[in-house]
């Protein structure tokens, strides 16, 4: 079959909603764009586990302690998830993994911010995982079989994490003035960088269109912060807590919450590099990694011994 | 109190789950291999639940409308029974195994003997801890082997946490007054007749990893009785930080 003749059938799989599994012939440009979304997502979930694992020896409960725990694994069972969904593309996890470790592949900016208090890992779950599931669900229904699959099981934790996280902040702010400050102050530093985790407005989106066209997107960034925005402002108000926006209102006309504009350049300034914790953040994934490569040798040479004594 | 003797026999295991519980939480997010990594989160995860089903009996025990968090939470270091094992620093990936091991070769033993205690209470939390247990020795016994016979450097490095940590096996097995006399009661486990099993089985997977078995028969002790390491005073400042610094608030 002709290299058009292939398109053609693929593009008929697209429009009709019907998914592209691995064996199936792709675009190469389709692969390689879902190989740099798909690593891009698996490495935001194991950076991420960091930040919320700087807290979980200080949980204030055993409770709190088990739930921080299971949290965390959780996040690691995603980025498991979605190595495997993108070696289905015919790459390695090492290669993508040397690629994180470069600062080639990218992860979600949010991490490269510090976890203060023990409010953020209130403030993590209800906006950080809120904002994850608003930008994941639609993934459900990505064009990519693997892909899609593999979302249906992360989003369903996604939004436990949502709701574990929001009970943390409701029992702060039910609790002691040093607790309701606690919590404000993870609401101040965690609410814009929440905000930017959508992405660039789609006037600056470079990817946003072919992405559509291929049904590994379905709506635009912009869409989605508003979507965000409008859901996450009346759980603010339930809290008591006080979103650091001077202008954020509704606006009856657009059936919206109108609010300020996005600090572009700290947005920009992180992705390159130069938030809070990105050092420390890639710093610490290489040093586990490193520190694992005897490990891994280890490993491997048992199985061939193993393997060898089977044959014999 | 109803019962100091029961008590503080709960109270050896229950601070042995969370302490080691504790330490393997420092590995979350920093594994050698993302599977291993939930498999170390995995087993602290347990551990933990462990700890609170002792912890919740004994705080009944107690009286005194205690929690497990008040246990857990506002004790200090000299109330805490563990083991000086479990509260040795991860050190390297091969340390953190041999370490699990030596815990695990213990406690799946235990329990498993714990199950017929003349205490229903302790024998089905008990029940429900063999099966998480046995798990974990699979676990951690095979790492031994793996590692043990894996490459030169990785059976350089485990024999050196073997030879390490040797003299911290024992002191779990070394009875103290709570452990005979809930023996006496009719609901503690016999630490001689564990100890045996627990020897042939450690024997046996360091054989299986190629390791030698250290001759010293030295054992470090003091834990059970509340004289610990260095170590102990910094977990629980790490551990017990919010409930210190922010007095009587629900988290
Ligand atoms: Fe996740
Ligand atoms: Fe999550």
């Amino acid at each position: 079959m002709s290299t058009e003749l292939l398109e053609q059938k693929f593009n008929e799989k697209i429009d009709q909603e019907v998914r592209i599994e691995p064996k199936d012939w792709m675009p190469e440009k389709y692969r390689k764009t879902l190989i740099r979304q798909i690593s891009q997502h698996a490495h935001s979930e194991i950076v991420g586990m960091l930040p919320e694992a700087n807290w979980i020896t200080r949980a204030p409960s055993l409770r709190r302690k088990a739930a921080a725990l299971a949290k965390v694994q959780d996040e690691a069972g995603h980025g498991l998830y979605l190595y495997s969904a993108c070696e289905t593309l015919g790459v390695e996890r090492d290669d993508l993994l040397a690629d994180l470790h470069s600062g080639k592949a990218k992860y979600s900016s949010i991490f490269n911010y510090p976890t203060l208090s023990w409010a953020d890992m209130g403030a993590i779950g209800w906006l950080v995982d809120g904002a994850a599931i608003m930008n994941q669900v639609p993934l459900c229904r990505a064009s990519y079989g693997p892909y899609a699959r593999a979302m249906v099981r992360v989003c369903k934790e996604e939004s436990f994490h949502q709701r574990q996280g929001y009970e943390i902040m409701l029992t702060l702010c039910k609790g002691s003035e040093a607790q309701k400050k606690m919590a404000q102050d993870a609401l101040n530093r965690w609410w814009w960088p929440s905000l930017m985790m959508f992405g660039p407005t789609d006037a600056d989106s470079k990817h946003t269109e072919q992405s559509m066209r291929w049904g590994i997107k379905r709506f635009t960034n912009d869409e989605l912060r508003q979507k965000f925005v409008d859901v996450t402002i009346p759980q603010a108000e339930i809290l008591g807590l006080t979103v650091p926006d001077k202008d954020l209102k509704w606006n009856e006309e657009r059936g919206h919450y109108d609010f300020g504009e996005i600090n572009w350049e700290e947005f920009f300034n992180v992705i390159s590099g130069n938030g809070p914790c990105n050092k420390q953040r890639i710093d610490a994934r290489k040093k586990a990694y490193d520190d694992g490569a005897w490990v891994r040798e280890a490993a491997n040479a048992y199985a061939e011994k193993k393997a060898k004594k089977k044959v014999a | 109190m109803t019962d100091q003797n029961k008590f503080d026999y709960i109270l050896q295991q229950a601070d042995n789950c969370l302490i080691l519980g504790q330490r393997l939480a420092e590995w979350c997010g920093h594994g050698p291999i993302l599977e291993q990594d939930i498999a170390l989160t995995n087993i602290s995860l347990d551990l933990i639940g462990q700890a609170r089903l002792f912890y919740q009996y004994a705080a009944e025990i107690q009286g005194e409308e205690k929690t497990e968090d008040d246990l857990a939470y506002l004790r200090d270091a000299w109330g805490f029974k563990n083991v000086l094992l479990v509260e040795q620093p991860n050190g390297d990936f091969g340390f953190t195994i041999m370490r699990q091991f030596l815990y695990d070769t213990f406690s799946c033993y235990f329990y498993e003997a714990l199950m017929s205690s003349s205490d229903e209470r302790l024998a089905s939390i008990a029940a429900k801890s063999h099966k998480e247990t046995l798990y974990h020795m699979k676990w951690s016994a095979d790492w031994v082997i793996r590692l043990g016979d894996g490459t030169v450097e990785s059976h350089n490095r485990v024999q050196q946490a073997l030879n390490e940590l040797w003299s911290y096996k024992d002191e779990i097995v070394i009875e103290t007054s709570a452990d005979s006399d809930a023996l006496a009661a009719g609901y503690g486990v016999s630490l001689a007749e564990l100890k045996e099993k627990r020897d042939a089985k450690i024997t046996a997977v360091l054989e299986e990893a190629t390791l030698s078995i250290p001759e010293g028969t030295y054992s470090h002790k003091g834990g059970k009785e509340g004289v610990h390491s260095e170590h102990l005073g910094y977990i629980l400042a790490d551990l017990q930080f919010l409930q210190r610094a922010y007095p009587g608030n629900e988290w």
